[in-house]
């Protein structure tokens, strides 16, 4: 039993440590992916083509004064909003295998507590905008609850499809089904289903096009307007979680996991990883070219689009299931 | 200190919240360009009533002038638009001509044409990258600022400065171009229409972007008018009006070019207007690079233009006895002299009609000078363009009339 305990932990920490580097990493990466799309450099002052940056803004952002506004609403609730949020996107990679042998539990309601964790970190968002007592950040957190909400039911929905075809809800036993599936990945098959995917992820984790409790030319900053220093930084880091965990979830779930055309002797993730890093790419270059929805036409998109969308996947694959 | 901010729930007992939303948006804002602020009434995202207020720039720029020589009062306009500071410098040197009845050699006027017409691209081009950043497109903005650069590296070496060039003056320009300006101006001319078809490609077919500016922020082109609207936000109304064109001034009426209309009157055709006219603004520099070689070596100054040192004076001035043994200690110079007399010009500066009001008494100062600036009138049109329309679309309308709040505020 202490056995176990001691290597769940030991997993946890590796797990979070890595994926704390690869947040890092990412916020540099997508500065200077967007930077190049941008015809210019991006960051290039600290260290070696910069590469010290994402170090030099954790220091500065914790050396910051953590300032609480005298009228919050509730100081509580309002020094509380980031953590729930950081820690329901991190709670999600507990589940995600990333190799066969290496996942902190492997639950069997895997999917399942992936989906509630990413609807619990928009508690954070909410509870940021409501305890903020700030007009920005209550409409920012509104339009959050919204969001979430709509999108939420379509990402699900598109999920029922790869349920459906692996009959488990156990993110290893789905990867395993699809190596055995005709076509290695479910992304052919759940084509469908792969698109409405990632468009509510994109949604899930308030990124552009769909960033609207965050809109910056509107509501300045949205929810997290009034925080500052490292509850600040804390909101980044709980999105660039859920961004990494959106990711690793259409990897797992779409993309075949950790197997690839050929293997990689000594790196078994590595296949894990090249998806991995192809999925976030994208997310970033959807950000340096799409403009922002407006708010109608997101939830006008959510519900009239993706939900029938993937109500359609659901009996597309459960006819060809039944058929087959 | 927190009961000084507290707000007091009026209805707290009811089930329903018939209070109104407000949201002060600005003056800091990063979307409301400068310094303007809104007060805004929500009903849930719909805006209710929206409420410009201005004043956070005020400098008192026409009061200023009014204690400064006419030329001094010259380097005030280029705090107006910014954006445009040329344009500005030539309205005002314009206005202060006709009623010295100057008359300016045609290398000047052609020169003057030449920046004002940068000034129109890079005006332009500023504006597309604000508003495409407002709506959420940020890789636009930093590709027009390429472009912008290039230009105010052209202004830089016309004139020595880059956003407050000040580069014409009262008589004429302050210096002529050299042939490497010339050189480099047909470079861009060159370039200029490969790049817009850039801009396009990234915003024009986007769905989200046409979704976000079709239909929003309407206003029909009587309406308009009425409103005082003038240039890209009027002519995107269908109303062909255009000063170069119906009133033309310096070399206008010798060009070829298209005055751009779109007939929506929405963001779009809004938006459209403004990318046909900074084609236009290319096809006139090209035109006037072509006279320019016409007449190589005329002078840029009239030779009767008032020297940029020498105070102006009255028109009598009585002279001073000669000394009986010295004589004159100073050799007496002329003093450039204004009429009485009041005058009006506007020209067709980037954002609208620019207008400059000039009443002299005859002395060496403007005794008043008042600037009809087109932001001050596009900004009360605001309330009726937003009214109705979602939070997001106010953003999308603020950008699409192109204010410039150092214009408003004087």
């Amino acid at each position: 039993m202490l056995k176990y305990i001691g290597l769940s932990l030991f997993k946890s920490l590796v797990l979070v440590g890595i994926t704390l580097l690869h947040v890092a990493y990412t916020t540099y990466a997508e500065r200077k992916i967007i930077g190049h799309m941008q015809q210019r450099l991006g960051p290039n002052r600290v260290g070696p083509r910069g590469l010290l940056q994402p170090i030099a803004d954790v220091l500065k952002l914790i050396t910051k004064e953590d300032i609480i506004p005298s009228c919050v609403d509730s100081p509580g609730v309002f020094k509380l909003a980031p953590f729930i949020s950081l820690v329901a996107g991190a709670t999600s990679l507990a589940v995600i295998p990333i190799w066969e042998n290496f996942v902190v539990t492997n639950v069997n309601m895997a999917l399942l507590v992936v989906l509630a964790m990413s609807s619990l970190s928009s508690f954070g968002v909410i509870l940021a905008g409501w305890a903020s007592n700030s007009r920005y950040s209550f409409l920012g957190g509104l339009r959050a609850s919204a969001q979430v909400i709509s999108y939420e039911i379509a990402m699900a929905l598109a999920l029922v499809g790869v349920i459906m075809l692996a009959g488990s809800m156990n993110l290893i036993e789905i990867v395993k089904a699809q190596i055995e599936s005709p076509f290695k990945i479910y992304a052919i098959p759940q084509i469908i289903g792969f698109f409405v995917f990632m468009v509510a992820a994109i949604a899930e984790t308030n990124r552009t096009p769909f960033d609207l409790p965050e809109a910056e030319s509107e509501l300045v900053a949205g929810y997290f307007v009034e925080y500052s220093g490292i509850r600040f930084a804390l909101f980044y880091l709980a999105e660039y979680f859920g961004m990494i965990v959106m990711c690793m979830l259409a990897v797992v779930c779409f993309l075949g996991g950790w197997y690839g055309p050929f293997e990689i002797p000594g790196v078994p993730m590595f296949w894990f990883l090249v998806k991995l890093y192809f999925l976030i790419f994208f997310y970033i270059w959807v950000r340096a070219t799409l403009p922002r929805y407006r708010y109608d036409q997101l939830m006008g998109l959510g519900w009239k689009v993706l939900i029938p969308l993937a109500l359609l996947n659901i009996v597309i694959t459960g006819l060809i299931k039944v058929l087959v | 200190m927190a009961q000084a901010l507290e707000i007091v729930p009026k209805q707290i007992d009811s089930d329903q919240w018939d209070e109104p939303y407000y949201v002060n948006m600005g003056p800091q804002h990063p979307a409301t360009h400068g310094v303007l602020r809104i007060f805004l009434e929500l009903d849930g995202e719909t805006i209710v009533r929206c409420d410009p207020r201005i004043g956070y720039l005020h400098r008192g720029v026409e009061k200023l002038s009014e204690n400064l020589t006419y030329s001094q009062a010259m380097v005030l306009t280029d705090r107006l638009d910014y954006i445009a500071s040329a344009a500005n410098n030539v309205g005002y040197c314009l206005a202060v001509e006709e009623l010295m009845g100057l008359e300016v050699p045609r290398r000047a006027q052609i020169i003057r044409v030449i920046v004002c017409e940068m000034a129109r691209i890079a005006s332009h081009l500023l504006w597309l990258a604000t508003h495409a950043l407002d709506i959420g497109a940020m890789t636009v903005f930093l590709y027009c600022f390429r472009d912008r650069e290039w230009l105010l590296d052209i202004f830089e070496e016309i004139c020595g400065a880059r956003l407050t060039v000040s580069y014409p003056r009262i008589g004429g320009v302050r210096l002529d171009f050299n042939q490497h300006i010339i050189d480099e101006l047909y470079r861009f001319t060159e370039e200029f229409p490969r790049r817009i078809p850039e801009y396009e490609t990234l915003i024009d077919v986007n769905r989200i972007w046409l979704k976000r500016t079709k239909g929003v922020g309407v206003i029909s082109g009587e309406e308009a008018v009425n409103l005082g609207l003038t240039g890209p936000s009027l002519r995107g109304s269908g109303v062909r009006y255009d000063l170069r064109r119906s009133r033309p001034y310096l070399i206008y009426d010798e060009l070829d070019f298209e005055v751009a209309v779109e007939y929506e009157g929405d963001v779009y055709s809004r938006y459209r207007v403004r990318m046909k006219e900074m084609r236009e603004a290319n096809k006139i520099i090209r035109q006037c690079l072509d006279k320019l070689a016409e007449c190589e070596g005329e002078p840029t100054v009239a030779e009767n233009a008032p020297d940029l040192l020498i105070p102006f004076g009255k028109p009598k001035r009585p002279q001073p006895a000669p000394h009986p043994k010295k004589g004159f200690l100073v050799k007496s110079v002329e003093v450039p002299i204004v009429p009485e007399g009041e005058v009006y010009f506007a020209i067709e500066a980037p954002k609208g009609e620019l207008g400059y009001y000039i009443v002299s008494d005859g002395s060496g100062h403007p005794w008043r000078v008042r600037i009809r600036a087109p932001s001050f009138v596009h900004i009360s049109a605001l309330p009726a363009l937003s009214e109705g329309q979602m939070v997001a679309d106010i953003i999308a309308v603020i950008g699409s009339v192109d204010i410039v709040l150092g214009e408003c505020d004087r």
